[in-house]
């Protein structure tokens, strides 16, 4: 008998949907959890979504709850033959249940408009700016006030907001147009620039698209140290999954601490050290083309990197390639052997360098804190 | 018996000599009735369901645990655009055409549908812009970009992926543009006399809706499409910003065809739920008028919803707040629709057959989905919410849940007067109760998935969110989805072992198409109905007394005899018995031309000269079709 | 010889009285708004947004495009008169209104392609700039769908000359007719955003 069998696995449906309500508040390790806001800008967003949900949940137990019982209630008995009164309509009824949702979803409304404008708007006071760069598939972070340029791991002061101004570097800008703040500051003109992304760590903020030819603004913030995961949330791509970022909050002295440590030069390695080997290899192979290093010069030229993260303080990043790898000496020589292999459609190709120069490279790099 | 004519063997007036089969493989390629070219879409559009389901089960393989390694990247990225692009215009859309196809005549008491041959044209189109698509997979890579193709990514990604994209979508196009035409025309002008627009069929009323979504958002698509095609294969700039071009453009473009396009999803599904819940509770839909008040009113502001697809884009304060606002209003529209059904369901005398457990199972899962949609509309929060599994969660409640539900009622409802048999009952409850639990396992997950930090698109995740549990449990209600789909097959496959008895009306309906046999013949009534009521056929078994109470009206009266299978025979009768009933002739035409649509493609792609030829064929095709009569 | 009928013929009742045919083309008509729409759109949307030139006022010769949407309006009048010859069942009039209209559309389609060569000499292509891209994409389905026209009216000359168009087929003319004055009016509203409106540059 269908009835049976009907209120049964309803039953076991909202069982179902019970424990995933519960699961969804005890989920460990959820650093990306929109549920768990950490800072005052997803704070409001869950503080529009929370209510909104609940008020959703109302609805869905009365409906559903309305069909369940109309199709237990009005299901046929055996052995009747009448036909139902055969009832066209009610146009009074038909109105009040038009107009009622009507009013809910104004109610609704109300608050929402306001968070967009809320969340739009350019905080006063106090503000860190930030260029938030997206590239296929890595994000580069400049700071223009401070002089730092950085990638993947984002590193902000607790308590204040951070004004990110969104942009793709694209190529093709140099002498056709004028690039804005955002696209000057970063390292344009490569391959693979010209994709649209979408900037998201979902426990400090909404998400924001970065659109080749526009600026886009987000700001965030965090209230808590600690470390906050996002990731590219626009298709870009073979690589779109391991477009990954992390933000790392900390207390003002701590960041203070932090940019000191990035406006410094690179360190030289000492003579004859395996190290300087690496450099001698970084200095005279491809990898200037697309890296930059605060300190070393070819022909007294500074490094200018055109396309790839700047690799200065490439230790002081606890990942890398698009944070999908721990930056310690064992992924990085995998990564330098072959990136495609490692990370699909990646722009750095395999090199076909020999074990010897993987492993002064790495050297080299390992001594960029 | 009505005497029927088709055209003499060899009859002159075309190019060729018509064609004369009306059994046997030819008879198909060259048939111009709308029952055959429904059956044909209905069978083409399930080719492609399975297709599509398997890429789906490849996907959720690939996601069942972190880092997963079952897919490449490349591979993965056609797995999930070439699902998308397959349910969507491959299954949704034909299945929805495959019932209008079959039943708009039927239902408005016509014999055929406006432009017959057109109609031809439109199933051999569709049917080679999905096989260029597919095609793609053999010829350098099928469509890797999404089904919803954003530049520039779209534009610069190396290889001929996206062309094939972009020129399938545009055969495709065609063929619902044509369709649209064909079929609109035939709801506003051939309806049986004393049909008048409000005594249609509430699916009539859908179908109409949808034409004309059809007809006024594929023109947008179109040019989005020539854009994308014209700045990867002749160097224009339309998406691309080192020239000042903006790729938000193709979001306009595509969205705003896209969101008419879910409507013109969902709406058939609705309709058939009318019809379904109706005829299964006894009682007639609650609120018709508001019903196609309400699918009238989903069409106009359906157009004015567009950039809610596209909140994070950065399209500023007012646009997001006038899109969100006009997103709450379309959900009136919607919402007011469920309670009619509940109305339709109260005081009723419900009778649980497949196809009405299918039709509650919409009804249930599409208010999931429709609450959902209404949390996308709270702007702030779909700042968390786009591009995550949560809005995958919000489509398939919709699209899955609701559409794809209610056309499986459909299916169910209507395989008796289509095939002449009964599918099974038991076997069709497995398969319901199967894929009710199945869909929810896989689908339900993914709202918390979302909500979690998932985003869209992408081939593997971190053991370290957390993601696994949910991920997992998607994966295993994706091979229940699976296995009630293989029951569903086998239900269809054995009731073709049965004798062709089916009843003309084994459930007692209420409209036209249970007046004639079941499938019906070919000129569907020997004569055209004259309309007193909607619901007629219901008025003409069933009458009521004074005091509400619903009797069956004598048979051998004014009324029909279902078992015979005529139309009404009475004094109400059109025209006398015994007059020849003209069909239209079958063609070969609309394939010739169609054939033209993919050969203009290949070249295209590859060489030039084949896209003349192509152009050629079509032309000839268009011609022959011209100049043949329609009917001798 | 078998006259081109519609299944559905003029004569046979329609729900609205309107023969399907001509609702059809009416239904088409109306969804080919959107498609120029959307091109005039992007168009629109792109109006001095090129980085680079040349610009429209360097290259546009206002004159010269009159005089050629002059002719293409024109057209339009000998289609009216062509159907009104078929009405009174006069075939050798309407022949020659045909004709005339099918050769001020040709005439209209050689003006721009000798137009669109002097841009080209000038430096203006599809890919130079969004000018280019805009420009030529929107005029080229205008110019396409005129091309189609002309098909059309040479096609109904040729079925008249063998008995396929009979004065009862006035449907048709009248169809092709609709078809002919809704490409006259999208040039009317091109040539009046793109050519007379006037931009910065």
């Amino acid at each position: 008998m269908p009835l049976r069998r009907l209120s049964r696995t309803l039953l076991e449906a909202v069982a179902l949907i019970a424990l995933v309500v519960l699961a969804a508040a005890c989920a460990p390790n959820a650093t990306q959890d929109t549920l768990k806001p950490a800072g005052p800008y997803a704070e409001r967003i869950d503080n529009l979504f929370r209510p909104v949900f609940w008020i959703a949940t109302a609805v869905f137990v009365v409906v559903e709850g309305l069909l369940l019982y109309l199709v237990v209630r009005y299901r046929h008995r055996k052995g009747r033959r009448e036909i139902p009164p055969q009832v066209h309509g009610n146009q009074r009824l038909e109105i009040a249940w038009t107009i009622v949702p009507a009013i809910i979803l104004v109610g609704v409304a109300i608050p929402t408009v306001s968070g967009i404008y809320a969340l739009a708007a350019k905080p006063s006071g106090q503000v860190l700016e930030v260029n938030v760069i997206g590239h296929q598939w890595w994000w580069e972070f400049d700071y223009p006030d401070l002089d730092v340029n950085t990638a993947n791991v984002l590193h902000i002061p607790v308590g204040e907001p951070v004004y990110a101004s969104l942009c793709a570097a694209g190529t093709g800008y140099k002498g056709v147009t004028a690039p804005n703040a955002c696209q000057e500051a970063g390292s344009y003109g490569n391959v693979g620039d010209d994709v649209i992304h979408s900037f998201w760590v979902p426990r400090l903020a909404g998400k924001q698209d970065v659109v080749p030819g526009r600026t886009n603004h987000l700001v965030l913030q965090a209230d808590r140290p600690g470390t906050y995961t996002g990731q590219c949330a626009e298709f870009c791509g073979l690589s779109h999954a391991y477009m990954r970022l992390e933000v790392v909050a900390q207390t003002p002295s701590d960041f203070e601490a932090w940019v000191r440590q990035q406006q410094a030069d690179a360190v030289t390695p000492p003579q004859g050290s395996l190290a300087a080997t690496g450099l001698n290899e970084f200095l005279n192979g491809a990898c200037i083309g697309c890296h930059a290093i605060q300190g070393p010069k070819v022909n007294d030229q500074p490094l200018t990197q055109p396309g790839g993260p700047n690799l200065t303080h490439l230790m002081s990043r606890d990942c890398f390639a698009g944070c999908i790898f721990a930056t310690n000496r064992a992924n990085l020589e995998r990564w330098m052997r072959d990136p495609p292999a490692v990370k699909p459609g990646s722009w750095m190709p395999d090199y076909g360098l020999s074990d010897q120069q993987v492993r002064a490279l790495v050297a080299y790099l390992m001594t960029l804190k | 018996m009505a005497t029927v004519s088709v055209p003499a063997e060899g009859a002159r007036g075309g190019l060729l000599r018509r064609p004369t089969a009306t059994t046997g493989f030819w008879s198909w390629i060259t048939t111009v009735d709308h029952k055959r070219i429904g059956i044909l879409y209905g069978i083409t559009a399930f080719a492609f369901f399975l297709i599509g389901g398997i890429e789906a089960l490849f996907i959720r393989l690939q996601l069942a645990q972190p880092d997963g390694k079952i897919l490449s990247a490349s591979t993965y990225n056609e797995f999930f655009t070439m699902h998308g692009v397959t349910m969507i215009f491959l299954v949704v859309m034909p299945l929805s055409a495959a019932f209008f196809n079959y039943f708009i005549p039927l239902q408005i008491g016509a014999r055929d549908v406006a432009f017959p041959r057109l109609n031809a044209f439109t199933y051999w189109a569709f049917l080679a812009g999905g096989l260029f698509i597919y095609s793609g997979f053999f010829l350098g890579g099928a469509p890797n970009g999404g089904w919803f193709g954003y530049a520039p990514l779209s534009t610069v990604e190396p290889g001929n992926n996206m062309l094939f994209y972009a020129l399938g979508l545009l055969m495709t196009g065609i063929a619902s543009t044509a369709s649209a035409m064909n079929l609109a025309v035939t709801i506003i002008n051939m309806r049986a006399p004393g049909m008048t627009m409000f005594r249609m069929p509430v699916f009539m009323w859908m179908a109409l809706v949808v034409q004309l979504l059809l007809a006024f958002a594929l023109p947008i698509i179109t040019v989005g499409l020539f854009q994308m095609l014209f700045d990867r294969r002749f160097g224009t700039h339309f998406f691309d910003p080192a020239a000042g071009g903006d790729p938000v453009l193709w979001q306009h473009m595509f969205w705003l065809f896209g969101h008419p396009e879910v409507y013109i999803l969902i709406l058939p599904a609705m309709g058939i739920v009318s019809e379904v819940l109706p005829v299964f509770a006894r009682k007639p839909l609650f609120g018709y008028e508001f019903v196609v008040f309400s699918g009238i009113a989903i069409g106009f502001i359906g157009f004015g919803v567009w950039a809610h697809h596209m909140f994070a884009v950065g399209l500023g304060p007012v646009a997001n707040t006038a899109f969100g606002i006009s997103t709450l209003i379309i959900a009136v529209p919607t919402g007011v629709k469920i309670f009619n059904w509940l109305g339709t369901l109260w005081k009723g005398d419900i009778r649980f057959t497949t196809p009405m457990l299918f039709a509650v199972a919409f009804i249930g899962q599409f208010v999931v989905g429709g609450l959902s949609g209404v949390t996308h509309a709270v702007v702030p929060a779909d700042y968390q919410q786009t591009d995550t599994y949560y809005v995958v969660a919000h489509f398939h409640y919709v699209l899955f849940g609701g559409a794809i539900f209610g056309l499986f009622a459909g299916v169910y409802y209507w395989w008796p007067k289509v095939f002449g048999r009964m599918l099974n009952e038991r076997v069709g409850k497995l398969n319901f109760w199967l894929m009710v639990i199945g869909f929810n396992l896989t689908f339900g997950p993914m709202h918390i998935l979302g909500l979690q930090g998932m985003p869209r698109r992408i081939q593997s995740y971190p053991a370290t969110l957390g993601l696994g549990i949910w991920n997992m449990v998607a994966t295993i209600g994706a091979f229940l989805i699976a296995t009630s789909v293989l029951i569903f097959l086998l239900n269809a496959i054995a009731s073709f072992r049965r004798p062709r008895d089916a009843a003309a009306d084994p459930w007692d309906a209420r409209t036209l198409e249970w007046s004639v046999s079941s499938p019906p013949p070919p000129y569907n009534f020997e004569e055209i109905p004259v309309v007193h009521s909607l619901d007629e056929l219901w008025h003409r078994k069933y009458a009521e007394t004074e005091g509400g109470v619903v009797v069956p009206v004598p048979a051998g009266g004014a009324g029909t005899d279902p078992a015979h299978g005529g139309s009404g025979a009475g004094p109400e009768g059109h025209g006398a018995g015994g007059h020849a009933i003209h069909l239209p002739g079958p063609s070969y035409f609309p394939a010739v031309a169609a054939l033209g649509l993919p050969l203009i493609g290949y070249g295209v792609i590859f060489h030039l000269w084949m896209a003349v030829a192509g152009a050629v064929v079509l032309l000839a095709g268009v011609y022959g079709w011209a100049i043949e009569p329609a009917s001798e | 010889m078998e006259s081109v009928h519609t299944f559905e013929s003029e004569h046979e009742a329609t729900s609205t009285g309107l023969p399907n045919t001509k609702l059809a083309m009416w239904l088409f008509l109306a969804s080919d708004c959107l498609l120029f729409g959307a091109l005039i759109s992007t168009y629109v949307l792109y109006r001095g947004a090129s980085l680079v030139g040349p610009y429209p006022s360097e290259v546009f010769d206002i004159p010269y495009t009159s005089v050629s949407s002059f002719v293409l309006l024109a057209s339009s009048l000998t289609m009216v008169l062509a159907l009104a010859a078929i009405q009174r069942g006069e075939m050798g009039r309407m022949r020659v209104w045909l004709l005339a209209t099918g050769l001020l559309g040709m005439t209209f389609v050689g003006g721009q392609v000798y137009e669109f060569t002097t841009f080209y000499r000038e430096g203006l292509t599809l890919s130079t700039n969004l000018f280019g891209t805009t420009f030529y994409v929107l005029t080229g389905f205008h110019g396409t769908h005129v091309g189609v026209g002309v098909l059309m009216l040479l096609s109904l000359v040729a079925m008249s000359f063998t008995g396929r168009i009979t004065p009862r087929d006035t449907m048709a003319v009248e169809l092709v007719g609709l078809y002919w004055h809704f490409v006259d009016i999208v040039w009317i509203v091109i040539f009046t955003v793109v050519y007379l409106i006037p931009t910065g540059k």
